[in-house]
């Protein structure tokens, strides 16, 4: 069985492989340290337009570290971001969100009193352009602009399959669940390259095959460019198209999933055996 | 049921009627991206002649199949008008069925169009294409996913819809020869019914038949254009087919499709609909939801909940039925329609309802007073694939819980000697596709229609319905010999406990009756819950010691019962197990519609079968089960084995 679904996996790549594009965005020796704690050094990648791209190490590689500064979060104090060839490095979050970067976070950060409708809406917020008052008032752009975006993020939560709880509070919601709602989310606010930092921690089986195919879902029906942090193997394995491998800190492999597989620098520091 | 259809033969002229004298009323409602979106009558018979015409110029000829798989869609009725429209024949099929299950009406009707709804559906007819050579066309409504897929025989709908338009401004004139060319005598639909044994049969069902008997139905109801009815039911179903194609074609009523299966119960109160329709299953679904909800309300709810319930209990179906009621119950009734009734219909969605329906297996009588007492005309009817429905139905004020009511005008009935019921009705189908044989074997030469069921007509003139005939047996040897075994009965008794999902009764030429059991993993969860009972899943519960005693007293309570009846005391249950796996379609041993098939049921689980007989106390069982994907796998479980007491029929008098 477990044979038959990478087949597939790989398949599903090749299918996407011709829409692969230039690269969206290039880390160039970016060194990150907290104190005297080195959390990245000098770590050059790049990511690929339409691309799905996972970035797999031990607990404590810097991983999560690595996506945050990507989408701003942390400034790096060496090295360089470029995104569409634009170069980066005091960016903060909000300008990464502007720059069409989206995130999900590996503990889920959701408004948890508020229903998944207004949840999903608030992925939409950048993209506002009435005024304060005008919103107060309910006036001028704000009614327009209202219908326009409720259109998208119900668009969103019909490709994600989500219409039964699109008025329940999220607290109320079982986590895999809660984790397609940020998900949708982020969507929502139409990115061109989104980071999923550990989609699947937690689920069972059946919540993460979901979770693949919705993943595999957006990224060829939107396009969108995917950064993903997995610890599940076979997950990364299937889905990506390219795969990071950092340690303590370095990049010590980089390349598709059978090239990682097979560097024994991975397999010494991080499968452990090769499969 | 006003309107003059004299001439009116066939859905596509009732259709072209509606359009003509009701342009702007709702047809059929669509909840799309949160919002309703609505077709008129107008809109929808526009759509209609273009797929008409589209179809017409792919090639689809007068006495074609066209296959349609999907679930209730404003789309889906337009094509199946579309295929009426050209004389060709729709045969929808259940979108939950597995692929494999779609390949035998495929190559019986040797059909070469179908509509798929989704990619879900298209990867089904795909995988089945090997077997199914005719099999040329497969347009889609819903492209999400199929944009990669490059077989030659996919269409999207749109593309399609664009032909017919382009077609039909070429040469408007011909489809609407096409129209008139078709007469009452021809075919309308082929549902395919899977019946609790053999190979699926194709029910041919006529125009005339169709709109005869949904006619003779919405005049006894009065049924009108302002009616709306939710379809929420598989369109390759019967009931659904006469709900949401046969009916508003007769009487210009509006159809809400549901956003999603999930969806259904926010939908409907979103609707509010006039006339529903609900298999039993569905209305104890609801009113489980109901209970569980309550029980976790605040004490003063929960009180006035009891009380008003008692109240409705007492008085609330006499007020329905317009019998007599002291004032003081009348005031106390109005209180309670108030305070409990009114909101409590208003949560399930049946603030406006005017006539509810259920049918296809027997209704536990404390499930159907529940929504007769809070002021839901709730009726039962009588009736299968082959007879269009409408056979029996309970005329308003004469509702009983155990009957389907008096013949629909224009139905005969007739009973043999073994209790046989036949049927000779306007609304018969016209034949089995392709099976004289089987068409033989239940249609006689004077027109009358063999039912399978047993059962009498009563003092007051209704139908009562026992059993199957065939599975109505006797017990073979030991002191209860020769007496009366209905194991559909028995079940039923079982299954109107809320822990007891499924049941399967053995007994016909055993000395004694023993049943396998499948609880009802809701009622039980919730039960276990509340008694701090931790289990991991399904298998663990079930095999629990307290929920054998749980489902003990279940059966017991049936014994007690059966014990009142001098004709079915000797067929108690002595013994039982519960099974560690949910029945299931996937695996054959439910049908579509959800009945058991009890005789695949007792070849697959042999040694169970042998081990209630055989005095064990336990025993091993292995069996494969079908996952949603179609992969197998295999389940093995120790299943104990449970006594339960035997009333003797003096003591049960005590006792009840």
């Amino acid at each position: 069985m477990r044979e038959t679904e990478m087949t597939e996996g790989r398949l599903q790549a090749a299918e996407r492989a011709h829409r692969i594009g230039g690269v969206i965005l290039a880390v160039e020796s970016v060194s990150l340290s907290f104190g005297g704690v080195k959390a990245l050094s000098e770590v050059s990648f790049d990511v690929r337009e339409h691309e799905v791209r996972a970035i797999i190490g031990p607990n404590g590689a810097g991983k999560s570290s690595m996506l945050n500064v990507i989408n701003g979060v942390y400034h790096p104090q060496k090295g360089t971001i470029r995104l569409q060839g634009r170069e980066f490095n005091d960016m903060d979050s909000h300008e990464a969100a502007k720059m069409g970067i989206a995130r999900t976070f590996q503990n889920i950060a959701l408004f948890k009193g508020m229903t998944v409708l207004d949840n999903v809406m608030t992925g939409r917020n950048l993209k506002m352009r009435a005024s304060f008052l005008e919103q107060a008032l309910w006036y001028g752009r704000a009614r327009r602009e209202e219908l326009e975006h409720r259109r998208a993020v119900e668009e969103v939560i019909d490709f994600l399959e989500i219409q039964h709880i699109r008025k329940t509070p999220v607290a109320r919601l079982p986590y895999g669940l809660q984790k397609r709602v940020e998900l949708a989310r982020a969507l929502a606010a139409e990115p061109k390259l989104l980071l999923l930092d550990e989609p699947m921690a937690g689920m069972n089986l059946e919540e993460k095959q979901d979770m693949c195919r919705f993943i595999l879902d957006v990224n060829d029906h939107y396009g969108t460019t995917i950064v993903l942090i997995e610890h599940d193997m076979g997950v990364v394995m299937d889905i990506s198209d390219r795969v990071v491998v950092l340690d303590y800190g370095r990049k010590i492999g980089d390349g598709t999933p059978e090239e990682v597989r097979g560097n024994q620098a991975v397999i010494d520091a991080y499968l452990g055996v090769a499969r | 049921m006003s309107e003059d259809l004299t001439g009116l033969d066939t859905f596509p002229k009732l259709l072209m009627h509606h359009a003509k004298v009701r342009p702007e009323r709702p047809a059929i409602r669509e909840k799309d991206l949160g919002i309703w979106q609505t077709w008129s009558w107008g809109r929808f018979a526009e759509e209609t002649r273009a797929l008409a015409a589209a179809l017409a110029a792919q090639g689809l000829k007068r006495g074609d199949h066209m296959a349609l798989v999907g679930d209730n869609r404003p789309r889906l009725y337009a094509m199946m008008c579309a295929i009426q429209c050209l004389g060709a024949v729709p045969v929808p099929l259940y979108q939950d069925a597995v692929a494999a299950e779609m390949a035998f009406p495929i190559q019986n009707a040797l059909i070469t169009h179908a509509l798929a709804e989704d990619q879900e559906q298209v990867d089904k007819l795909l995988e089945i294409l090997p077997q199914c050579p005719t099999l040329a066309h497969i347009y889609f409504d819903d492209a999400r996913g199929l944009r990669n897929y490059a077989q030659p025989q996919l269409m999207s709908y749109e593309k399609l819809l664009e032909l017919g338009r382009d077609a039909l401004k070429r040469d408007p004139a011909a489809l609407d020869a096409e129209i008139a060319k078709g007469r009452g005598e021809d075919a309308a639909a082929m549902l395919f019914t899977s019946g609790t044994t053999g190979v699926p049969k194709g029910v041919v069902l006529t125009q005339h038949g169709l709109i005869d008997r949904s006619i003779a139905a919405a005049e006894l109801e009065s049924l009108g254009e302002s009616d709306v009815v939710l379809a929420y039911l598989p369109p390759a179903w019967v009931g659904q087919f006469i709900f949401s194609l046969a009916q508003p074609m007769v009487t210009g009523y509006c159809i809400c499709c549901p956003e999603s299966a999930e969806t259904v119960m926010s939908d409907m109160r979103e609707i509010g609909p006039t006339y529903y329709f609900a298999p039993p299953r569905v209305l104890e679904a609801l009113l489980t939801q109901v209970s569980i909800r309550m029980e976790d309300a605040s004490r003063l709810k929960r009180a006035m909940y009891r009380y008003f319930m008692a109240v409705a209990r007492s008085v609330g179906g006499a007020l329905l039925d317009g019998r007599p009621v002291g004032l003081l119950d009348r005031l106390l009734y109005r209180a309670g329609d108030l305070l409990v009734y009114g909101p409590l219909r208003n949560v399930l969605g049946m603030s406006r309802v005017r006539i509810a329906y259920t049918a296809g297996e027997a209704i536990g009588p404390d499930l159907f007073r529940f929504y007769r007492s809070i002021g839901i005309n709730l009726k039962q009817l009588y009736g299968s694939t082959e007879t269009s429905v409408f056979v029996c139905i309970q005329p308003d004020g004469q509702v009983k819980a155990d009957t389907a009511g008096p013949p629909v005008k224009g139905v005969e009935l007739r009973f043999t000697p073994e209790r046989e019921l036949l049927i000779r009705s306007p609304g018969l189908f016209k034949e089995y596709y392709k099976n004289p044989q089987a068409t033989a074997e239940v249609k006689d030469a004077q027109g009358w229609f063999h039912t399978g069921d047993a059962g009498y007509v009563d003092a007051d003139g209704h139908l009562k319905i026992i059993d199957r005939v065939k599975d109505v047996g006797k017990l073979g040897a030991g002191p209860n010999a020769g007496t009366l075994f209905a194991p559909k009965y028995l079940e039923n008794k079982l299954k109107f406990f809320p822990y007891v999902k499924e049941a399967v009764a053995f007994g016909h030429e055993r000395d004694k009756v023993c049943a396998f059991i499948n609880m009802d993993m809701e009622a039980v969860g919730n039960w276990a819950e509340k008694r701090n009972l931790a289990y991991s899943g399904y298998v663990d519960l079930a095999s629990r010691e307290e929920v054998g005693e749980l489902i003990r007293e279940c059966v017991e309570q049936v014994n007690a019962d059966l014990a009142a009846d001098p004709e079915l005391a000797g067929s108690q249950i002595h013994r039982f197990l519960i099974l560690h796996k949910e029945l299931d379609a996937d695996d054959g041993e439910l049908t579509r519609t959800r009945k058991v098939r009890r005789r695949h049921v007792a070849e697959k689980y042999l040694p169970l079968v042998e081990a209630l007989y055989n005095g064990a106390k336990s025993a091993h069982i292995e069996v494969q089960v079908r996952y949603e994907d179609g992969r197998t796998g295999m389940v093995s479980a120790d299943l104990a084995i449970r006594d339960a007491r035997i009333f003797a029929p003096a003591a049960a008098k005590r006792a009840a």
